[in-house]
């Protein structure tokens, strides 16, 4: 069944169309890789489909689950079962990462009509879930990301996904900044997430990545369009091809 | 002599504010007369207003017009009012002194469980033989007008090597509406003494009262002291409060103020180190909204070498509320090797919301090390969006940002239930803008 639906979607910013009518459907369950130069898209892409601000969508619609992606508020796109995990997720001095995902998590739950975790069973889950990732506990005491190494601030964006549920995880370039250590361990994590319920969009510009997270589809983009979708090959092709021949598309 | 009688906005003679209440303010003939030249004092300056440098953004002859008239003695129903805000307000564990409408209330008050580990005595005893703490160094006309007119106050005298087995809470309720009250009180804190002293101004269905309070604190030599003020007014008041605090030797004071309410305030504060070797930290947070008016004064005087001050101040200003801090920092000629420095950051959360922010450093010793910086910006839109893009709606997220902006002036509260009932009431605050 179709999860995310992206139809013919042009979008500005400031003045600039970035997006030209980008197409792209993504159902339950399957892992799609989005490769393509630098500026052709990708991250603009993630940042629409999570209602980030400073993006005029001019045409074309996104369902989530057959509904209007566009027309929700971010917080209500991660109620839903969106999940963004940042490029550069920020820091937030002052927030215990604690307080954070507690308060994130019961704002999601009651926006879904759902009872909010007391503190006792909040302390449960996160303690289970952090334990399963191998996230130390006096990491979740710090300020969010307060100092967090490249590797910690991406296993920081693996336990929200965890711990939130979402049905369909989107990777911006999860790759920059970590080292191939970090690198295996955040793909670990997301790996063990997978499931038939939950849908993967890993965005990258290395193949790199695609040794450890192992998508069904590959999509590669170029000036604001998917110009070519195919199996998993089509990544290993990209690495010895690059993109250039797509340039011109 | 020939005095130009100020008028108020209305044409009311203030002088009508001291005749009708003399009769109802406590002291000797001598304290009154004392009293009577204060007032002539206010009388010939009137209310502050923008000319007066010290007074440049918080005009109070533009934002309040007039001082009402001395609000009445509480009757029964008005303490059995505030007997509930008290109960509402109360921090456990703490011993309470209780003014209502400018009046101690003995009832409402633990005297007999402070008694064994302080002294303690009203300021309306206290006038009766001496108009002493009528008397401070700093004076304006808010201060004179204070001294002409406190009918009410508490005088605590914690003894030298005294350690208080819990914090001592002044709270301040106000019943009236339309009328003014005046307190002054005095804390005397003796050699190696350790004290934690709360002053909470609180609202029980008053409105549109005007509070002028002037707080006279001495520490001895070796001595920690918490005071921490909670201005939690109701959002039509005035409340203008004068701190003249005086610290001895080797001596912790760890201060601080919060503003969540009044439609004016000021907290002024004049603290002198006069003593070596002591530690001063001056910490507050104003939360602003509406057309609120919240102002933060505070003069540092170094007046001896080898002390430290810090000061660390929050604002968050929403819709078209002001916000003012003005902060000196004095360094006296053998004041060498101070060290104090002051951080103000105001958190802008509208177009129209203002920030005024003045630190000064006036030094006059050589061998210091001290500094200032003052800043003012909105919430960060990237961190509202990582937090929304995690399920937080925009006010949640705003509130959360705004706790965490708080948080370092918040933090510098050692006692960890003092902390924590100091966010309760910033929590408050915030649901209020939901």
């Amino acid at each position: 069944m179709a999860l995310l639906e992206v139809k013919d979607l042009k979008v500005r910013v400031e003045e600039r169309e970035i997006l030209h009518g980008l197409t792209l459907t993504v159902n339950e369950g399957e892992i799609h890789a989005i490769m393509g130069p630098n500026g052709s898209g990708k991250s603009t892409l993630s940042h629409v489909i999570a209602g980030k601000p400073g993006y005029e969508v001019t045409d074309g619609e996104i369902l989530f689950k057959g509904e209007d992606l566009l027309a929700m508020a971010p917080n209500e796109r991660a109620a839903k079962g969106v999940f963004l995990a940042f490029q550069y997720p920020v820091e937030i001095p002052g927030v215990s990462t604690m307080n954070f995902l507690r308060t994130a998590l019961n704002a999601q739950r009651k926006a879904r009509g759902d009872s909010e975790y007391s503190t006792p069973d909040f302390l449960k889950k996160v303690r289970e879930v952090s334990k399963s990732l191998n996230i130390p506990q006096d990491m979740l005491k710090r300020g969010v990301n307060v100092g967090f190494s490249g590797g910690e601030k991406k296993r920081n964006e693996v336990l929200q996904m965890a711990l939130f549920e979402p049905s369909l995880c989107i990777l911006d370039e999860m790759d920059s900044g970590l080292d191939i250590d970090a690198l295996r361990i955040a793909a670990d994590g997301v790996n063990a997430l997978h499931s038939p319920k939950r849908a993967m969009v890993v965005i990258t510009h290395y193949q790199r990545l695609l040794n450890y997270i192992v998508p069904d589809v590959v999509h590669v983009m170029s000036k604001g369009r998917v110009v070519k979708s195919g199996a998993k090959d089509l990544a290993l092709e990209l690495e010895s091809s690059g993109y250039a021949q797509y340039e011109d598309a | 002599m020939n005095v130009a009688v100020a008028k108020t906005g209305n044409g009311r003679a203030v002088s009508d504010l001291f005749a009708s209440a003399e009769g109802r303010l406590p002291g000797s003939p001598a304290v009154i007369a004392v009293r009577r030249e204060a007032f002539e004092t206010y009388e010939r300056l009137g209310l502050p207003h923008r000319r007066i440098e010290e007074w440049k953004y918080t005009d109070l002859r533009a934002l309040v017009g007039e001082v009402l008239p001395l609000a009445a003695a509480p009757d029964a129903a008005a303490l059995k009012r505030a007997a509930d805000a008290v109960k509402a307000h109360a921090i456990a564990g703490a011993r309470k002194l209780v003014l209502v409408d400018g009046v101690f209330v003995a009832d409402l008050s633990d005297v007999k469980a402070l008694a064994s580990e302080a002294g303690f005595k009203t300021l309306r005893e206290t006038l009766e033989k001496d108009s002493g703490l009528l008397k401070t160094a700093a004076i304006d006309a808010v201060i004179a007008l204070n001294a002409a007119m406190a009918t009410d106050g508490v005088v605590l005298d914690i003894a030298d090597g005294a350690q208080l087995s819990a914090p001592i809470q002044i709270i301040h309720v106000a019943i009236a509406a339309s009328a003014s009250t005046f307190t002054r009180s005095q804390i005397a804190v003796g050699k190696g003494a350790r004290a934690t002293i709360i002053e909470s101004f609180v609202a029980a269905g008053a409105k549109a009262y005007q509070v002028n309070d002037a707080v006279l604190v001495k520490v001895g030599d070796n001595a920690d002291v918490a005071h921490i003020r909670l201005m939690d007014d109701s959002p039509d008041a005035v409340n203008i409060t004068s701190q003249f605090v005086t610290i001895g030797a080797n001596t912790k004071l760890n201060f601080f103020n919060m503003t969540t309410g009044a439609a004016v305030s000021r907290m002024q504060g004049f603290i002198t180190l006069a003593g070596e070797g002591s530690e001063l930290s001056v910490n507050g947070v104003n939360l602003l909204q509406k057309t609120e008016h919240g102002d933060t004064t505070l003069v540092v005087d170094h007046a001896v070498p080898n002390c430290v001050s810090r000061e660390v101040f929050r604002a968050v200003i929403d819709d078209r509320a002001h916000s003012v801090f003005q902060g000196r920092i004095i360094v006296r000629p053998d004041a060498q090797k101070t060290d104090g420095k002051m951080m103000i950051r105001a958190l802008l959360l509208s177009d129209e919301a203002e920030a005024d922010n003045k630190p000064e450093l006036e030094i006059f010793a050589d061998d210091v090390s001290c500094g200032h910086g003052a800043t003012a910006g909105a919430l960060d839109d990237s961190l509202l969006f990582y937090l929304k893009a995690r399920g937080l709606p925009e006010k949640q997220a705003q509130a959360l940002l705004i706790q965490a902006f708080v948080g370092e002036a918040i933090e510098q509260i050692a006692d960890d239930d003092l902390r924590e009932h100091v966010i309760g009431i910033a929590e408050r605050w915030l649901e209020r803008r939901q």
